[in-house]
């Protein structure tokens, strides 16, 4: 038997997709992804119609589905995640069916659990065989982990692999499996490697940024969780980043073996590996080079499936086991609750991506942000969108204060005997507000644009369209 | 104070702003701001409030504000009336 296609188009007629399917994406090619696009193009030129786009993430770099939603060639979307240039025309209401946005976790739980059907899975593939194995690690786009594809290859009814790196059968190290595959296109290219992994993001040199980490540092220090087997996730802004480089600083000083480290992995987390922080590194989407190396010659490097990273379904998964994550936030208000997908005139831009399945698992969630960015205030009376519930998140560190959820009363005494800067997050919101002035509410549309569902597929907030 | 000649004052920076001023008739001020909905009258307020604290009733202003801080505002302000009375 062959599996080999000649073509994308021809893949697509094979897999029978029909007009008001559901097709899928993952996105560890990032904004270097060339295959959504290539796809979309060829069900557009088909005439196929009323199509779900079931992508883990959106990119700038998918912006031509809006050509595609303005021909009705695509009518609904999920994604966990969206990037400004299409969340700004969602929110203007391009699309009449509200973009579902779920978790990095609740995604594939609703895949296993039938919830979200896939008529047809796209797998981006860096290497191949002609039996539709496939890996991330190796071949001229190599992305590393292929983690958030693997529910989609195992419940979609047919699975196209895309690759621009044929090898001969059987291909070794394969992530996704033979048995799951239907057909097998090669391509020129999938992706462009400089969208697909950055160069190493530097660690932040802005002061207040500086100030922050180490804040965060030592909330970490004192929280009672740091010591050996510890495990920890971070995000990989700059202020992030500099939280890592402190609290690799302390652990290194003091000999504290971690257990392991989670996430989208970062060189900075492979450093932490190598300097022994870390007995291995647990990876559902690597960010640069160095993590895609490192996840390829490293066994102590684990490639994770996103069901095992973070779905509430799994008969258990890695945030479960988590200590402490660092997070980011648009806004947070004094519920604690977090937004990560609006920006500050309500436009979507952004998701929760594994934001509130690693808040809800951890056992310390921290969120890490400026006491206010251009002149607007972090905290808020209400945020504008929930991305992540307040009872999930456990301290807010900020240049002016760190200010601890009340339900975690244990915390707040630690931080208060270690002479940290504790403030109530109402006194915090005020003070900054004294800098900043008091800003006016949004104008909220009147159409929701998107719902926000939570990791346990409840309903948990909506958008509304910006006019 | 007159406003004798076109002047500017500030860049635009995130959380800065950037402040135009020439002569004119009475006093005209535009505003264009990254948070304007949350801001927007308070940041043409202050202008006008600095004009008047410097005596200027001819000229107008164009602010293109980026999110600074009110105190960085009314030193645009400031400066770029001072840079246009041209001594």
């Amino acid at each position: 038997m062959s599996k080999l296609v000649n073509s994308i188009r021809e893949a697509i007629q094979l897999s029978g997709l029909k007009d008001g399917m559901t097709v899928s994406f993952h996105h560890h090619l990032r904004n270097g992804d060339f295959v959504l696009n290539m796809v979309m193009e060829q069900v557009a030129a088909m005439g196929i119609k009323d199509i779900n786009v079931n992508a883990s993430s959106l990119f700038d770099t998918h912006l031509p589905l809006q050509e595609h939603i303005e021909n009705g060639v695509v009518t609904g979307i999920a994604a966990d995640y969206i990037s400004a240039p299409l969340g700004k025309l969602i929110s203007r209401g391009i699309l009449e069916k509200p973009v579902q946005f779920r978790t990095h976790g609740g995604r594939p739980s609703d895949i296993c659990l039938g919830r979200t059907p896939i008529d047809v899975a796209f797998i981006a593939a860096p290497t191949a065989d002609p039996m539709g194995n496939c890996s991330g690690k190796y071949g001229k786009s190599a992305c590393g982990s292929l983690g958030y594809a693997y529910a989609d290859a195992m419940h979609a009814r047919k699975v196209v692999v895309i690759t621009d790196n044929l090898v001969p059968y059987p291909l070794m190290d394969f992530s996704i499996s033979e048995d799951f595959v239907d057909y097998v296109v090669t391509v020129d290219a999938i992706g462009n490697p400089k969208g697909i992994v950055s160069g190493t993001t530097q660690i932040t040199r802005d002061p207040v940024g500086l100030v922050m980490a180490q804040h965060a540092a030592k909330v970490i220090q004192n929280s009672g969780l740091l010591k050996d087997g510890f495990s920890f996730q971070t995000g990989a802004g700059g202020a992030s980043l500099a939280a890592a480089k402190f609290l690799k600083d302390i652990m290194l000083k003091e000999g504290i073996q971690g257990s392991f480290g989670l996430g989208g992995i970062t060189g900075y987390m492979v450093d932490m590996l190598q300097a022994g922080c870390f007995k291995s590194l647990m990876d559902v989407q690597c960010f640069d080079l160095k993590a895609v190396e490192s996840l390829r010659t490293n066994p102590n490097h684990q490639e994770i499936s996103a069901m095992q990273y973070a779905s509430p379904s799994s008969r258990s998964a890695v945030v479960d086991s988590l200590d402490v994550v660092i997070l980011g936030a648009t806004e947070i208000d004094t519920d604690f609750n977090v937004n990560v997908h609006t920006d500050s005139n309500g436009y979507i831009m952004g998701g929760s991506g594994g934001h509130s399945d690693t808040a809800a698992g951890a056992k310390l969630s921290m969120i890490i942000a400026p006491m206010f960015r251009a002149r607007l205030p972090i905290v808020t009376d209400r945020v504008n969108c929930i991305s992540t519930p307040g009872k999930d998140i456990d301290v807010l560190v900020t240049q002016g204060g760190i200010a601890v959820n009340p339900k975690n009363q244990e915390l707040t005494q630690r931080l208060k005997d270690a002479g940290l800067p504790i403030i109530d997050i109402h006194e915090l919101k005020e003070k900054t507000e004294r800098i900043t002035g008091k800003p006016k509410a949004i104008a909220k549309g009147d159409r929701v644009v998107a719902d926000v569902i939570s990791r346990d597929g409840d309903l948990l907030d909506q958008i509304y369209n910006v006019k | 104070m007159e406003i004798k000649k076109l002047a500017s004052a500030g860049t635009m920076e995130s959380s800065d702003a950037y402040v135009e001023i020439e002569p004119a008739q009475g006093v005209c001020v535009t505003l264009e701001s990254v948070v304007g909905q949350q801001f927007g009258e308070a940041i043409t307020a202050v202008v006008k409030e600095v004009l008047q604290d410097l005596g200027v009733e001819n000229a107008k202003v164009r602010v293109v504000d980026r999110g600074a801080l009110e105190c960085v505002i009314r030193a645009r302000v400031e400066t770029a009336v001072v840079r246009g009375k041209g001594e």
